[in-house]
C-alpha cells in the first residue's frame, strides 16, 4: 500500500470504489428479489442465481437478433423487459410446480430449489454451450468518462447504477404504496387474517415469488453489460446475494441497499489492496463475525417473535 | 451389559440392519470387487461418515449444516499435512532451494516451515488435531450462533459462506496449503506405504470398522436421553426450552460431535485417495453430502450409508458415460427427494416392509424413522 503516493491513493479508491459501485448494483437487484422472497415469505431460493443467468442469456440472444436486425443501439431497453417477463413466469411456473407444495419446510425448499439449480445450470450448458458469452453492446454504452486526470469511469457502471436504483424505487412503490404490495405485506403479517379479508394468499404467494424470479432476471440483464454470462455465472454471486439479504435483515429494503452497499464496496477496495482472494475472505468473514454477534442483521424489523 | 447392548444396538431389526451392513462392508464387497473399485468404494465409504453425522444433525436434531464438508476437509487437511511433511524428508527434497519442506511451499517461494505446520510433524498430534480442529472450530461456530437462537435457515446460510471462505481461503494461500491442487503425493505414514495394495486392503477394513463404530456411537447418542431431547428440541423447541433444559448447550455438543465424525471420514479419505484438496470443502460438497443422507433416509444411519454408495455409484456410472446427464439426474434427486420421499430409501424400505408384511420373515434393513420428517418444518417454520 506504501509504494502509492496519497493522491494516487485517492485515485485508486475513486475508481475502485466506482468499480464497487457496479458489484453494489448487481448485488443489490440480485439481493431485492431475493429479499421479496426471503424476507417476505421465508422461502430459501438457491436458483436465484439460475433465474438472473435466465435474464442474461436472454439478453444476450436479443443482442444476436439485434445485430441480425441492425438495432444494436436501441434494444437494450427491450432487452431488459424480455429478461424480467421471461425470469418472472419461469418463477411463477417453478412456484406452482415445486415451492408451493414445500412453505411448511424451509429447510427442504432450500434443498429443492438447490437441485433446481443444478437442472438449470446443465439446461444452459446444453443450450448455449459451457463457454461464456457476452452480448452485443450499444455504442453509447461503450466507453468511460474522464471527470478528473487519473480518473476513469466507465459508462456501463453508471447505466447498471441507474438501473439498480430505478428498479429498487420501483420495488419500494409496489410494496409500499400500491394495493398489491399492501396485500404481500398483509400476507406476511397475518396469513390467517389476510385470508380472511378477502385476499387470495396463493396468489399473493405465486406473484410475490415471480416477482422476485423477474428481478432477478433484470439482474442478468445488467450483468452482460458489466461481465460475460456462463453457465455457473449465477451461482458465483448466490451466497453473497444471501449474505447481502441476511446482513441487511430480512424484510427490510433500507438494510439490504445499505448491506449491498457495504459488501460490494468492501470487496472491491479490499480487493485491489490485498489479494483478490484474500478480499473476498476478508469480506466474507467479517460479515460472518457480525453476524454471530448480532444475528438479526443491520436493520432488524423491530418485530417480536 | 445387555442394557449397554441395547443402546449401541438399538432394536433386534436394526442390530440385524447393521450386521447385514457389516457383512456387505466386510466380505461381500472385498470379495465381489477388483481393488480399484474397492478403493472406489472405500472412498464413497469415507462421505458415509458425513451422511451418518447429517442423520444425527439434521434428521433427528433439525440442524442442516450446509457447512459439513468444512470438517471433513479439515479432517482431511489435517492427515494430509502429516503425511506430507513425512513425504517430504530432507533427502528426498534435496532439488528444492529450501530442502525439508513440502514442494508447494518451495515453488511459492517459502523459506521455512510455518509455525501451524509444526505439530503435524507427530503423528500422536496429529491425529488429536485431526479431531480437536474441527471439534474447536465448531464448537465456536455453534456457540455464538446457537447461544444468539440463530436456527433454521440462517445457520444453514452462515454455515455455507463459511464453507466458501475456507475454501477460497485454501485456494488463496497456496504457499501454505498447496491452493487448487491440494496437498498431494503422500507416500508413507510412519516408514509404512499407504500405495501398496496390501496397504490399500487394511485401509479399507480400518475404514469400514470405524464408520461402524460411528454408526454405534451415534446410536448409542440417540438411543440415551439425549437423543430424545434432541427429536423434542427438533419438534417443539421452546417447551424443551421452557423445561429447564440448556437448549443451546445440546444443540453445540451435537454439532461438535457430527463435526468429529466428519473429521473422522475426511482423515480416512486422505489415508485412501492418496491426496486432499479443496474441492471436498466448499459449498457443492457441503451440500451434495446432504443428498446423500436425504436419499438415504434423513432419520436412519444405516440408510445414510447405503444413500451414500447409491449416489455416488450413480455419480460415477453416469458421469463415465453421460456426464450430460448426470447433472439433470442429481437436480432431479434433490427435487424428487425432498417432494416425494421426505424419509428416504429407509422410508420406501419400511413402506415396502409393511406392505407385505416380510418383516416378519426378512429383517428390517433400516432403522425405522422415529417421527416423520415433516414435523422438522412445522417446527421451523
Amino acid at each position: 500500500m506504501f509504494e502509492y503516493t496519497m493522491e494516487e491513493v485517492g485515485n485508486i479508491v475513486v475508481m475502485q470504489g466506482f468499480s464497487g459501485l457496479s458489484l453494489f448494483s448487481v448485488l443489490l437487484l440480485m439481493a431485492l428479489g431475493l429479499a421479496i422472497i426471503f424476507g417476505q415469505m421465508g422461502v430459501i431460493n438457491m436458483a436465484h442465481g439460475e433465474f438472473m443467468a435466465v435474464g442474461a442469456y436472454t439478453t444476450v440472444m436479443m443482442s444476436k437478433l439485434a445485430v441480425a436486425y441492425d438495432i444494436v443501439n436501441s434494444y437494450f431497453v427491450f432487452a431488459i423487459i424480455a429478461a424480467f417477463i421471461l425470469a418472472f413466469w419461469i418463477g411463477y411456473g417453478v412456484e406452482f410446480l415445486l415451492i408451493r407444495h414445500l412453505y411448511k419446510r424451509p429447510l427442504d425448499t432450500l434443498l429443492a430449489t438447490w437441485g433446481l439449480s443444478l437442472v438449470m445450470q446443465q439446461i444452459f450448458r446444453s443450450a448455449f454451450g459451457a463457454k461464456e458469452v457476452s452480448a452485443e453492446l450499444p455504442e453509447w454504452l461503450l466507453g468511460s468518462f474522464q471527470p478528473t486526470e487519473g480518473i476513469d469511469i466507465p459508462i456501463n457502471g453508471v447505466f447498471v447504477m441507474a438501473l439498480a436504483l430505478v428498479v429498487t424505487v420501483g420495488v419500494y412503490l409496489y410494496m409500499f404504496r400500491s394495493r398489491a404490495g399492501l396485500r404481500v405485506r398483509a400476507t406476511v403479517q397475518n396469513r390467517v387474517m389476510a385470508g380472511a379479508v378477502g385476499i387470495n394468499t396463493k396468489q399473493v404467494d405465486r406473484l410475490t415469488f415471480a416477482l422476485g424470479c423477474g428481478i432477478a432476471g433484470v439482474a442478468g440483464a445488467a450483468f452482460t453489460t458489466i461481465a460475460s454470462t456462463g453457465p455457473t455465472t449465477g451461482s458465483l454471486y448466490i451466497v453473497d446475494s444471501f449474505m447481502v439479504v441476511v446482513f441487511g435483515g430480512a424484510a427490510s429494503l433500507m438494510g439490504t441497499i445499505a448491506s449491498a452497499f457495504g459488501i460490494a464496496q468492501a470487496q472491491s477496495i479490499l480487493q485491489f489492496f490485498m489479494t483478490s482472494s484474500m478480499g473476498k475472505v476478508a469480506t466474507l468473514m467479517t460479515i460472518v463475525v457480525i453476524l454471530m454477534l448480532k444475528p438479526e442483521g443491520l436493520f432488524a424489523s423491530k418485530v417480536r417473535k | 451389559m445387555k442394557a449397554l447392548s441395547e443402546k449401541l444396538l438399538g432394536s433386534k431389526d436394526s442390530a440385524i440392519g447393521l450386521a447385514v451392513l457389516a457383512l456387505l462392508l466386510f466380505v461381500v464387497f472385498p470379495s465381489a470387487l477388483d481393488l480399484f473399485r474397492l478403493n472406489l468404494l472405500g472412498k464413497y465409504v469415507t462421505y458415509a461418515f458425513v451422511a451418518v453425522s447429517l442423520v444425527l444433525l439434521w434428521g433427528n436434531g433439525g440442524i442442516l449444516s450446509l457447512g459439513q464438508g468444512i470438517f471433513f476437509g479439515l479432517g482431511g487437511y489435517c492427515m494430509a499435512m502429516f503425511l506430507k511433511l513425512e513425504a517430504s524428508d530432507p533427502e528426498s527434497t534435496k532439488i528444492q532451494s529450501t530442502p525439508g519442506i513440502p514442494d508447494f511451499m518451495d515453488w511459492n517461494q517459502l523459506t521455512a516451515l510455518p509455525w501451524f505446520w509444526e505439530p503435524f510433524k507427530s503423528l500422536p498430534l496429529t491425529l488429536i488435531l485431526v479431531l480437536l480442529v474441527p471439534v474447536l472450530l465448531a464448537y465456536i461456530i455453534g456457540a455464538a450462533m446457537f447461544k444468539r437462537r440463530v436456527g433454521g435457515v440462517y445457520f444453514s446460510i452462515i454455515t455455507q459462506a463459511i464453507a466458501l471462505i475456507l475454501s477460497i481461503l485454501i485456494v488463496g494461500q497456496q504457499g501454505y496449503t498447496g491452493g487448487v491442487n491440494g496437498i498431494t503425493d503422500l507416500k508413507t505414514m510412519l516408514g509404512w506405504d499407504i500405495r501398496t495394495d496390501s496397504a490399500k486392503y487394511i485401509l479399507y477394513y480400518v475404514n469400514a470398522g470405524l464408520l461402524i463404530v460411528c454408526i454405534l456411537l451415534s446410536r448409542y447418542v440417540m438411543s440415551s436421553k439425549f437423543g430424545m431431547l434432541l427429536l423434542a428440541m427438533r419438534d417443539k423447541e421452546e417447551r424443551v426450552r421452557f423445561s429447564g433444559y440448556d437448549v443451546a448447550g445440546f444443540k453445540i455438543f451435537i454439532f461438535c460431535f457430527a463435526a468429529m465424525l466428519s473429521a473422522v471420514g475426511g482423515a480416512m479419505f486422505t489415508l485412501q485417495v492418496g491426496f486432499m484438496s479443496p474441492s471436498f470443502v466448499g459449498i457443492v460438497p457441503s451440500i451434495e453430502m446432504v443428498i446423500f443422507a436425504a436419499v438415504g433416509g434423513r432419520m436412519s444411519l444405516i440408510g445414510a450409508v447405503y444413500g451414500t454408495l447409491l449416489v455416488n455409484y450413480g455419480k460415477t456410472v453416469f458421469s463415465e458415460t453421460y456426464p450430460e446427464l448426470w447433472l439433470f439426474l442429481m437436480g432431479g434427486l434433490f427435487i424428487a427427494v425432498v417432494m416425494f420421499f421426505p424419509d428416504g430409501l429407509a422410508g420406501v424400505y419400511d413402506k415396502y416392509a409393511k406392505k407385505f408384511n416380510i418383516s416378519g420373515l426378512i429383517c428390517k434393513l433400516f432403522k425405522k424413522p422415529a417421527a416423520h420428517a415433516h414435523d422438522v418444518a412445522e417446527e421451523q417454520a
